[in-house]
């Protein structure tokens, strides 16, 4: 029993309680002056979570509005569960980005499980078929135990979750940097398959139709999750651990199995997920979509804890639970679509004409509020950017090379740092084949499925290099655009659409409001160049321990389309023989760059710089000759530059190896981290075709011998075998976790 | 042949089994919801790996009270090839259908990789068009696949040569003997861990896989098929 | 109503990588004393009474579902009159 007595409405206003749900003295007032009384308990519930950041974007949709987020592809844009784009033949692709950072920084397994579960929900409730799950993990450095105990639990939450339900978790990536030891980023994406006609809104249209609750039962698991999702992490987080929801993946494969059903009658009018903010979001936002009201009597909601308020369960963020709006008189057949799964599906309520959402509990209204006033009517604030110090500084810096003395052991060691190194040790721990359409497995620049009965494959990756974006957040976030594009383009497909996920510090901060800013205006700009709207995602503010906001960090969740599967390349050299070329020039860049870190154990200085022209130029030819079948290989050049990427095309080729010949600095010519670059290899045969199309200076040859052997001006500078580069790259995580 | 895939609540991998019957093997197969009463239509059955009932309690344990474990035990006494991967495996233990149980695997983690397999029996009716210690390669993908008997057992399915599988090079989990896949002593239930139904086609890696169910069709017609 | 707590663990013979995962953990924690850890599951089962004997109930919800006897051994307690 829940014993605490609820305030009254002049008890809040009195004791000003709505501070402690995060609204403020205007907000307040805006929420009295709506509702033209004062609220009681439950309705401040309601306004306290849907005008949190989290739900209502109150600071970041200013910027939000800067993305394109049209396009001839985009069948759904921002503002459904997940984003939709056509790939043809009356078939489209769903997907979404979501962070689940503040529950993972508090409890890592069930935060990073229920991150998961929820976008999953997300791209099911389109109606679509989860077909890959994807994610981004931002963790501090490996040498502290509190990070490594987060970094293994949140991965197997990811597994967890993902290996049960079976769909497969076929790529993203990792990055260490100690400005998230405190506040690590766990993102997930999902990516979902559906035929046009399937395609689902989360409206509650048709007054009189009937509002069912469809599965898992109700507890007083994650309430104010989103609100705690829109505050800094402090030490005292610790004790909102209650705030954490559990996962169960099983429950969840019913629930999808069900849903998906479901979407096949014609007695379905709209499908919400219970996400952030539960059984009040999904309600408000189906309600104010459709331009209806909805009536609901919480008596009805299934409960598993007894004596649960009407707060308490409007707030409730247990998982595993839609809400559905069918046609009137269809509910039993509803319900035995449900029961054939074991789950609950229960008549709570009923669409309404008046615009409000109005709940009963114990035969009394509990709550009567517009709900425009809930999903639309948040207030926006355009809060105060400016330029910080640092930047300045940044700028004014001239780009050095990093000294140093050995390159051959300086490829050794950057192939050990944990951001470069092999994530088997990760990935191992993920089903990424079940469903048996993963052509192309973690590890490669992006993954690849095939689409079951085309010719057709998906090619989908993560990225996001945030020291770029902490340098010069609108260049880094150029980058980020440009580099997931790189990825796609790689595999042989044809970028068609982003998602992302803004993770920031806190937005009362000018300087950290002036690094959203900047992000947004240069992946917006990117995103325009070359051809990728935005169609959904996810803001993450307030990623702030103690103080210290993270890196910013806006990850880019890409899908492209690859039109036949026989165009599929990977970064692997495929034979003794091919050329080698390096498409892009190369200048000292360092800032940002992983030797940077290595040598200094900072950052500092300008970010690379990135001009979209040459980079879209250079990626339109490149898959223009993968499409022509003159590529045998493709890989981006990133972290580490042309040394890394050298080395990781020969790693996994059972005894392939590379000669290559440099000039100029060895330095800058292997390590710098110039923008817009390839690594491919092309078989003699194509070689004349393939100059013929492609802008690239031929720098060496695949070889028979295991080594990686690199000349600059005729003299020897890396000669090696392969092994003790891949030995290094593939123990180092496993290395630094035991 | 006609194939039952039985579907458990949980399953996950049942459509990678129903696509390697009829697209890559070209036979008949059908999804079989678990409260199904009667699979005598059916000349093979199935049970597909995945998360039957979330794998609480133990994998496998709440699974095989299913209604359709009755037609599945019933098919296996009739001389019906009966095949369980991975939690279809597991099912298989807990029902009794094979000898033994499945522990962690050593390492406590779940492991999704490609191993090689060893066929250590070529002449039963799942391995028979494999030769004798050919050497596979076939994907894992679990968390509890250390398979463990006692010594009477072990020796048992030694001298009966019952153990159709090993793990060759690094044994994954830490199984018993290396043990990855064995049949029960009448030779037509075979439990596995290794999923050959993810190894049917060449673009996703292996398609070593397919000789499997090439040699349940074969030893079918064998059997029931009378030709001219 | 009866209350029956359930401990299962895995059998002397049987290997528990759980449970040695754990004492290492305690050893790295100082805890040098530890000699050994062995992981199980505890269940509690609230039943109504019936015709049937409690023992032989529980034994044969043991045997059945609850443990697998090929690895795991259980133990039991009957606590009576649980009041709602």
């Amino acid at each position: 029993m829940s014993l605490l007595l609820e305030p009254t409405a002049q008890n809040i206003k009195d004791e000003k309680i709505y501070k402690e749900m995060g609204l403020t003295d205007e907000e307040f007032g805006l929420v009295e002056k709506i509702l033209g009384r004062l609220p009681n308990y439950t309705e401040l519930g309601l306004f306290s979570v849907m005008w949190s950041e989290h739900c209502s974007y109150k600071n970041s949709k200013p910027l939000l509005k800067k993305f394109p987020v049209t396009g001839e592809q985009v069948l759904q844009g921002p503002g459904e569960g997940a984003g939709i784009v056509d790939i043809g033949d009356g078939q489209a692709v769903a997907f979404k980005i979501e962070s689940h950072n503040h529950p993972s920084a508090i409890e890592p397994y069930q935060g990073a499980a229920t991150g998961v579960g929820g976008i999953i929900r997300d791209v099911f409730s389109m109606g679509a078929r989860p077909i890959a799950i994807l994610n981004s993990l931002r963790f501090g450095e490996l040498d502290s135990a509190r990070v490594r105990y987060l970094f293994e639990e949140v991965v197997a939450g990811i597994a967890g979750y993902g290996n049960c339900i079976g769909i497969p978790t076929v790529g993203g990536e990792i990055q260490f940097d100690a400005s998230y030891d405190g506040n690590p980023l766990v993102n997930a994406m999902c990516v979902g398959l559906i035929d046009h006609k399937d395609i689902q809104k989360g409206q509650a249209k048709g007054v009189g139709n009937t509002v069912m609750y469809v599965g898992a039962k109700t507890g007083r698991d994650g309430i104010h999750g989103a609100t705690f999702a829109s505050e800094e992490l402090s030490d005292a987080s610790e004790e909102k651990r209650p705030a954490v929801q559990v996962g169960d993946p099983f429950m969840e494969k019913l629930l999808l199995e069900a849903c998906l059903e479901l979407i096949k009658s014609d007695a379905l009018i709209g499908i919400q997920d219970m996400g952030a903010a539960g059984l009040t979001s999904s309600s408000a936002e189906m309600a104010s979509k459709a331009g209806s009201g909805i009536e609901m009597n919480l008596d009805l909601v299934p409960q598993r804890e007894t004596g649960m308020t009407a707060y308490e369960m409007m707030l409730s963020e247990s998982q595993e639970r839609m809400l559905i709006v069918i046609e009137k008189g269809r509910e039993q057949e509803i319900q035995e679509l449900f029961h054939k799964y074991d789950l609950d599906a229960v008549a709570v309520g009923y669409v309404t004409d008046d615009h409000n959402l109005r709940l009963t509990h114990n035969g009394e209204v509990v709550a009567d509020v517009p709900v425009d006033a809930l999903a639309e009517d948040a207030p926006v604030y355009h809060k105060p950017s400016s330029e910080p110090a640092y930047y300045r500084e940044f700028q004014a810096m001239e780009n050095k090379e990093p000294e140093v003395e050995n390159v051959e052991e300086t490829l050794l060691a950057l192939l050990k740092q944990p951001t470069i190194a092999s994530k088997e040790w990760v990935y191992d721990q993920y089903d990424y084949q079940v469903r048996t359409n993963t052509i192309v497995t973690p590890g490669s620049d992006a993954a690849v499925l095939r689409i079951r009965g085309t010719e057709k494959a998906l090619a989908m990756t993560t990225d996001c290099n945030s020291r770029y974006l902490y340098l010069d957040p609108e260049t880094g976030g150029k980058i980020a655009v440009a580099e997931a594009s790189r990825n796609i383009i790689c595999s042989g497909g044809k970028p068609l659409a982003i998602t992302d996920c803004l993770n920031f510090g806190s937005p009362d901060k000018p300087e950290i409001f002036w690094q959203m800013e900047k992000a947004v205006d240069g992946m917006s700009e990117a995103c325009r160049e070359l051809n990728s709207p935005v169609i959904g995602g996810n803001v993450s503010l307030y990623n702030e321990t103690n103080g210290t906001a993270v890196y910013p960090t806006p990850v880019v969740g890409m899908v492209g389309l690859i039109d036949n599967v026989k165009h599929i390349t990977t970064q692997s050299f495929k034979k003794a023989g091919d050329l080698v070329y390096l498409i892009g020039d190369t200048k000292t860049e360092f800032g940002g760059s992983e030797l940077q870190k290595l040598v200094h154990g900072k950052i500092f200085g300008k970010a690379p710089e990135l001009n979209l022209d040459i980079e879209k130029l250079r990626q339109q030819q490149l898959l223009e000759a993968i499409q022509q079948g003159l590529v045998a290989s493709a890989h981006d050049l990133a972290e580490g530059g042309l040394a890394v990427a050298l080395a990781e095309s020969a790693f996994g080729t059972d005894g392939l190896g590379v000669e290559a010949e440099i000039d100029g600095s060895a330095v800058t010519a292997l390590f710098s981290e110039t923008q817009s670059r390839f690594l491919v290899s092309v078989s003699p045969e194509h070689k004349e075709a393939f100059e013929a199309l492609v802008d690239a200076a031929h720098i060496g040859h695949v070889t028979a011998q295991s080594a990686i052997f690199v000349r600059n001006g005729g003299q020897a500078v890396i000669n090696r075998p392969v092994k003790d580069f891949e030995d290094s790259w593939r123990g180092a995580i496993s290395c630094l976790l035991s | 042949m006609k194939f039952a895939v039985i579907v458990f609540p949980g399953s996950n991998c049942d459509i990678d089994m129903y696509h390697a019957i009829k697209d890559e093997l070209g036979e008949e197969a059908e999804y079989v919801w678990h409260d199904e009463g009667d699979l005598s239509s059916y000349d093979g059955i199935l049970l597909p790996g995945g998360f039957s009932y979330g794998d609480y309690l133990r994998s496998g344990s709440i699974a095989r009270f299913s209604n359709v474990m009755k037609e599945v035990v019933k098919a296996a006494e009739e001389g019906k090839p009966v095949l369980g991967v991975c939690n279809g495996f597991q099912i298989l233990l807990e029902a009794g259908l094979l000898p033994g149980a499945m522990l962690r695997n050593k390492e406590l983690k779940f492991m999704c990789r490609t191993v090689g397999l060893r066929v250590e029996n070529a002449k039963t009716m799942f391995t028979s068009d494999y030769e004798k210690d050919q050497v596979i390669q076939i994907p894992i993908a679990h968390g509890e696949g250390n398979y463990y008997c006692d010594d009477a057992t072990f020796n048992e399915l030694k001298e009966n040569g019952q153990i159709a599988f090993t793990y060759e090079g690094t044994n994954p989990n830490g199984s018993l003997g290396d043990i990855a896949g064995i049949t029960n002593a009448k030779g037509n239930v075979l439990g596995m861990m290794p999923h050959p139904e993810r190894a049917v086609d060449s673009l996703l890696g292996s398609a070593d896989g397919l000789k499997l169910f090439q040699s349940i069709v074969k030893h079918w017609r064998d059997s029931n098929v009378v030709t001219a | 109503m009866i209350k029956v707590k359930i401990h299962v663990t895995l059998r002397e013979s049987v290997l528990d990588p759980q449970g040695t995962a754990v004492k290492s953990s305690l050893h790295a924690l100082n805890y040098h004393e530890v000699q050994d850890v062995r992981i199980g599951k505890y269940l509690e089962v609230t039943l109504e009474p019936t015709d049937r004997p409690i023992d032989e109930v529980v034994k044969e919800m043991c045997e059945r579902l609850l443990a697998n006897t090929v690895i795991e051994n259980y133990e039991y307690e009957v606590e009576e009159a649980v009041t709602k």
